[in-house]
């Protein structure tokens, strides 16, 4: 039992995220039940109760966990190279220089819109790099795309 | 690059009869072959004239000596009514309108190589206007169809990093193209265009001049090498030239490269590669399957056999034709790249250009220690590469041997010793292992099989993964080119102290990730390469290999 951990400084995302996050769980869970619901009462497959009761089981424990999901994305800008972390049971760290950025994405979801944050997602050569800081502030992820652009203007390298 | 500096920065051309110049690279805008027209699709056409006439050619005989009566087809009607003047006059102004339009449609295709980019502008209606920089150039094939070596004419592909974003050059003379690219390798290496006159002024170029201008002048020089002897020795030497051209490998340019391959392909090899492959043992299988229905009953399963006998073989006539005369060498300008026995291609990839290398051994290939190496470019080639495999294939199959003499054109960054060491560790378990950091014997629950060959390196700019036991694969990853580093955990690992990692390039076929490592070392693995990535990018101006 050994767990992979990088400690440093984590600037972590807005603690509003939960609500995005929460919102995501409860909807895709309530459409799952009402595709199984239908199965069940109106094609009558009636194994659909069975998805019906995982369904449920999921959704509330996503709904329990969202909190630490949140709190558990993370990143820190280091001197020549982005570092990003998220995820408990399924962890992952990138690591990336600013000198390999092609473009930097700000979006922005209906809800998150509502609670004023915004998704900025950095992209690469590579297409697993999958670089994606969700939940910042409206205004952080601007100062946070400038300055990306900044540094990697700084530290170009050619493909 | 140290290498990259011992170099000479322009070594001048001793070619005797062979131009320095083609004068196209001059920031001008030139045209194509005039024979292009034909040799992109203009054939069909003549065959569908030839069908037409044959299929007239008795009336239009009839026409002129008597009229009998026809019935049933439209020919016929035409032919009833007396309307076949008109008939006549309505093909002939069709077959005009479309040589006129092939004719314009070359005049309207013209490119420019400029110091810094290349362009292409094509279309009658609707233009398009195309302009690659040369410092974003992944690659620059040369390809020659059966069709267009008989005529002397060669397709120059300039591939650039992007979907579809690839300059064609369709077609050129094939001297002109050969010396094109090396013109375009030249700008793009960062070379000054200065430093070429003095070879320029001792050799004055003998060469063709631009396709360009008058039709019928670029017609006379499109068919020859060599203008200077075409016009010497005139038709019999444009024969020559000819036959000589097509029985020359197909990575002709003695100056450019060494004209030794540095792998020996044998036939012998190459056709057991085929046969013991991925694709023989799904064959094999579908027989199998095919053989027990006839066996229980149902022989017409037997017919179902044939087409696909006539197509597995087909399939294995390809392969093989194309990766007949293979070579690889290197060059100044980066690996150079021939095959094909018809239809040859030649394709150089410019130094710096390479995102991470492959050296992978199927199972059914390990009693005959044969490797393939296959590569992840920024570009990419819609044509097929060496043996009709994927154009990332850069040795179809090959030797520990030929392995360990391919990688220094791949990875020229790379220690001699340092290569070496890693190669012949990664590819016998009887080397010394210690280069490789290897997953610990816990990691056998997740991976009973691989764990002993899963583990990495990292040396001399290089991130080296290893892993696979049916698969057995080795990657080299330069880091001055991978784009980001990741180490991931789950429960299964978490419980084990296990973790993984993965290094990610470019798209293609080559993915370099370790499914399993220690915990520890896959954090040290994660701030070396990290770190790397960063350092060796900084350092790295092999984009650029020949600017001082």
């Amino acid at each position: 039992m050994q767990r992979l951990d990088i400690q440093t400084d984590w600037n972590r995302v807005s603690p509003k995220y939960v609500v995005v996050v929460l919102v995501g769980s409860f909807v895709g869970g309530v459409v799952a039940a009402a595709i199984a619901l239908f199965c069940w009462l109106v094609l009558q497959w009636s194994w659909a109760w069975i998805a019906l009761i995982v369904i449920g089981v999921v959704t509330v424990v996503q709904l329990i966990i969202a909190g630490r999901r949140a709190r558990a994305i993370g990143y820190r800008l280091r001197d020549d190279d982005l570092l990003m972390r998220r995820g408990i049971m399924f962890q992952r760290f990138v690591s990336v220089p600013y000198g390999r950025m092609q473009l930097v994405d700000v979006t922005r979801g209906p809800v998150a819109r509502m609670l004023g944050l915004a998704d900025l997602k950095f992209v690469t050569a590579a297409a697993s790099s999958g670089i994606e800081i969700p939940g910042l502030p409206e205004d952080d992820a601007a100062t946070l795309r400038d300055r990306l652009v900044t540094l990697a203007e700084s530290r170009r390298t050619g493909l | 690059m140290s290498e990259q500096e011992a170099r000479p920065p322009v070594v001048p051309h001793s070619g005797g009869t062979v131009p320095q110049q083609s004068g196209l690279a001059d920031g001008e805008w030139h045209r194509l072959h005039p024979l292009t027209p034909l040799l992109r699709g203009g054939v069909a056409l003549i065959a569908v004239l030839g069908i037409i006439i044959a299929n007239l050619r008795e009336r239009i005989i009839d026409f002129f000596v008597h009229m009998p009566q026809y019935g049933g087809d439209p020919i016929d009607e035409i032919y009833n009514r007396g309307l076949t003047g008109w008939a006549l006059l309505a093909v002939a102004i069709a077959i005009l309108l479309a040589i006129g339009g092939f004719y314009l449609a070359w005049r309207m295709q013209t490119y420019r190589v400029g110091d810094d980019s290349v362009e292409l502008r094509s279309g009658i209606f609707s233009r398009s206007h195309r302009k690659a920089r040369l410092d974003r150039i992944q690659g620059i094939n040369l390809h020659r169809p059966l069709l267009a070596r008989i005529v002397g004419a060669a397709k120059l592909e300039i591939v650039v990093a992007g979907h579809d974003a690839n300059l064609h050059l369709a077609y050129l003379n094939s001297h002109a193209a050969e010396q094109l690219r090396r013109e375009i390798l030249r700008l793009a290496s960062g070379a000054r265009a200065q430093a070429v006159s003095p070879s320029q002024a001792a050799a004055p170029p003998p060469g063709p001049e631009p396709i360009d201008g008058a039709p019928a002048v670029a017609d006379a020089q499109g068919f020859a090498p060599s203008a200077q002897r075409s016009r010497a020795g005139g038709f019999s030497d444009l024969v020559v030239n000819r036959v000589d051209e097509f029985i020359t490998p197909a990575d002709l340019d003695p100056d450019a490269a060494p004209p030794d391959s540095i792998v020996k392909m044998h036939p012998a090899r190459l056709a057991g590669s085929l046969i013991f492959s991925g694709f023989t043992v799904v064959m094999l299988l579908v027989l199998a399957a095919i053989i027990l229905g006839a066996a229980t009953g149902r022989i017409w399963v037997l017919l179902a056999i044939l087409p696909g006998v006539l197509g597995a073989f087909g399939f294995y006539t390809r392969r093989f034709s194309k990766s007949l005369r293979y070579s690889i060498s290197g060059s100044r300008d980066g690996v150079r790249v021939g095959f094909g026995l018809l239809t040859t291609s030649s394709e150089t990839i410019p130094p710096g250009r390479i995102h991470a290398v492959e050296i992978l051994q199927p199972l059914l290939w390990r009693p005959f220690g044969w490797w393939q190496v296959r590569i992840n470019t920024a570009g990419r080639s819609r044509q097929k590469g060496a043996a009709g495999e994927a154009n990332t294939t850069t040795l179809p199959v090959g030797s520990a041997t030929d392995v360990e003499r391919v990688l220094p054109l791949l990875l020229p960054g790379m220690d001699d010793t340092a290569r070496t060491g890693i190669a012949r560790a990664a590819m016998s378990r009887a080397a010394d292992q210690s280069v490789f950091t290897a997953a610990p014997p816990r990691a056998r629950w997740l991976r009973p099989f691989s764990w002993r060959r899963t583990g990495y390196a990292i040396a001399d700019g290089n991130v080296v993964l290893r892993h696979g036991a049916v698969w057995r694969r080795v990657m080299f990853v330069p880091l001055a080119r991978l784009q980001s580093v990741t180490v991931e955990q789950g429960p299964a690992h978490r419980v084990l102290g296990l973790a993984s990692a993965a290094v990610h390039t470019v798209e293609g076929p080559v993915r370099p990730r370790l499914s399993v490592i220690g915990v520890d070392d896959a954090l040290t693995f994660f701030d070396l390469v990290g770190a790397g990535a960063i350092d060796w990018a900084g350092r790295d101006t092999s984009h650029r290999w020949s600017a001082s």
